[in-house]
């Protein structure tokens, strides 16, 4: 049943770009894809959010995986498919160094979370001070390649092709979160998330686990970087480093809810669809509007509604189908 | 190679930026101590008042220092209202949603600033002469920002160390269980601790205003750092805080002179970063 609305939606998603809308096309794709993008960076960020590590220096990897690709492509020429191997790379041996410390000297909770602040202006910083290369606070554009060579510089002038792009890499990170879901490691990171000690005592090697989460996480975040980075073809420090960008990402994934495989999606969806629907409404009148109610609700939802929309919505269904079912 | 007299200006600018600095961190650090939750938009709530002295001096054309008593008061009054409306519901909560409301918050006054206010820089015009003292120039409305928060830390200090109600918030910042076993209210507490945490940022957005533009992303900029701040003296721990803030604003300075302003702070965080993996309870703490 459920596999089957899963088919179901994922048809109607694929005929998306099919369906004559006229001059609303390119923005009604503008927004999917950006939705599918924020959404897996959303969901990347909640495989290690989900067990406590909650980082507030996502913005860091986000930025590394598309600056790197950028500044190859900008000054030698390289094409960002072969761009993103050291991005990865970099930003797997960057997250490396800052994880393996903070196991290490077990650097947690609210702690850990300044320590991945800290850590994210650092970058962002870096790249505004290494202004001759990265144009500093002003940003860089990608440099335009001919419409014979757009595969190999991922650059498409036609957004359907970004619409599929950015559809499979949303179902990526839909199915590396399930196929975590379903493996032990997230018990034994349940089991780390709730007490390191005991979880070291029944013999779950804490470092190695948490490594390993949050260098799935931080690559992810990069690879998500580096499609934004491509799709938008410009890339600044605000959007994507720094504490900004950071929170976020967190924020979008609190709102839908971080414990459940489509929170992240649900979260980044609204928050989107908010700040569109009010600058459609207001203009550029009201600059600032959007983020208002935004962090309003957010507030409002850590208080009322700790699991998320999604969550407390998939919660509130589970209970209410339960007692059906003890009477049957 | 750069002139001795710059590094030893810059010294000194460092030392007068400590003293603002402590006075925020102080106010932090006081409310961490009290609550264990991290304010992460009290620098936001810092820029508010900064608006309001703004707002009573160069608008409305007030003396100085009503504009300084207007941006205590409504400090006074936010702390009070972020404790009664955000704070309280969720005392509670594991300290991640904690830390994630005020998050929200800071998302809510920045914006909320941006639609009221626009992204204009404002600043208050004061004409204060700049003073020479062998060959260095030093502003005098810094070295007035200084002193007035030295006098600000002096009278927290008093406040915590001879009255009652400054013993009863040092007894809940040491055992938060026992205080409640003895009979006292911590809610109370809680609520004067957040009412002080609330001027010392008023305090701190009358001095700020003197020296800086405000602008709705002034949190953003002062933020990270007052956390760090509080972070490496000892979340709590008011000297540890206070010398913290001076090491930090003398790299910020010395390094913003010897290489470029944003080398000074990408120094200044990674120290942090590395202090946390070393000295986890804070510079002042021993490891054992």
């Amino acid at each position: 049943m459920a596999r089957l609305a899963a088919l179901v939606v994922l048809a109607l998603l694929a005929l998306v770009p099919l369906v004559p809308m006229g001059g609303m096309r390119q923005y009604v794709l503008h927004v999917v894809i950006q939705v599918f993008i924020w959404s897996f960076i959303g969901g990347a960020w909640a495989l290690m959010g989900r067990f406590g590590l909650v980082s507030l220096g996502h913005g860091a990897f986000l930025g590394l995986g598309a600056y790197t690709t950028t500044l190859l492509w900008n000054f030698y020429g390289v094409s960002p498919w072969l761009g993103a191997v050291p991005a990865l790379l970099a930003t797997a041996v960057l997250a490396f160094l800052v994880a393996y410390p903070c196991s290490r000297f077990r650097v947690v909770g609210h702690y850990f979370a300044l320590v991945t602040l800290a850590f994210g202006e650092v970058i962002r910083l870096l790249l505004i001070a290494e202004r001759d290369w990265t144009g500093g606070s002003l940003g860089l554009t990608l440099k335009t390649a001919g419409s014979d060579a757009s595969l190999m510089a991922i650059q498409f002038a036609d957004k359907r092709v970004f619409y599929y792009a950015a559809l499979g890499v949303w179902l990526f990170g839909l199915w590396v979160w399930a196929r975590l879901d379903r493996s032990m490691a997230r018990a034994a990171m349940e089991a780390i998330g709730e007490d390191e000690t005991a979880a070291a005592s029944v013999g779950i090697h804490v470092t190695r686990f948490k490594l390993a989460i949050t260098t799935l996480s931080a690559v992810l975040t990069a690879a998500g970087g580096i499609l934004y980075a491509q799709y938008i073809t410009y890339v600044n420090p605000e959007t994507l480093a720094g504490i900004g960008v950071s929170l976020r990402i967190v924020f979008a994934v609190v709102l839908g809810g971080m414990y459940s495989l489509l929170g992240p999606t649900v979260g980044t969806a609204l928050t989107i669809a908010l700040s569109e629907y009010l600058r459609v409404v207001f203009g550029l009148k009201f600059i600032g509007m959007a983020e208002t109610i935004y962090g309003l609700l957010l507030v409002l939802f850590i208080i009322f509604l700790p699991s998320g929309i999604y969550g407390s919505l998939r919660a509130a269904l589970r209970h209410a189908r339960l007692p059906a079912r003890a009477t049957a | 190679m750069i002139d001795p007299i710059f590094l030893v200006e810059a010294a000194v600018n460092g030392i007068l930026l400590g003293g603002v600095l402590a006075l925020l961190a102080l106010g932090l650090n006081l409310i961490f101590g009290v609550l264990d939750i991290v304010w992460i938009a009290y620098v936001d709530l810092v820029m508010l008042c900064m608006y309001a002295a703004y707002f009573v001096v160069q608008v409305y054309g007030w003396p100085v220092w009503v504009g300084g008593v207007a941006a205590v008061v409504l400090g006074l009054f936010l702390g009070v209202a972020v404790h009664v409306l955000i704070i309280s519901p969720i005392l509670s909560s594991p300290p991640i949603n904690q830390l994630l409301a005020t998050g929200g918050l800071l998302f809510f006054l920045q914006s909320f600033a941006t639609f009221l206010w626009t992204t204009d820089h404002r600043t208050v015009r004061l004409s204060l002469p700049v003073i020479e003292i062998g060959g260095m120039f030093l502003s005098f409305a810094r070295l007035i920002a200084f002193a007035i928060s030295i006098l600000a830390m002096l009278g927290l200090y008093l406040l915590l160390k001879h009255t009652y109600i400054g013993t009863a918030i040092r007894a809940v910042a040491q055992d938060r269980d026992a205080m409640a076993l003895m009979g006292a209210n911590p809610r109370r507490v809680y609520l004067v601790t957040s009412a002080v945490g609330g001027a010392m940022a008023g305090v701190a957005g009358a001095l700020l205003i003197i020296q800086y533009s405000v602008h709705p992303y002034f949190g953003a900029a002062f933020g990270p750092l007052t956390f760090m701040i509080c972070v490496l003296g000892g979340l709590g721990n008011m000297v540890g805080a206070f010398v913290a803030s001076f090491v930090m604003s003398e790299i910020i300075s010395i390094g913003g002179v010897t290489w470029s302003t944003e080398m000074g702070y990408v120094v200044a965080f990674a120290l942090f970063i590395v202090m946390m993996f070393i000295r986890p309870g804070g510079i002042l703490v021993r490891r054992d």
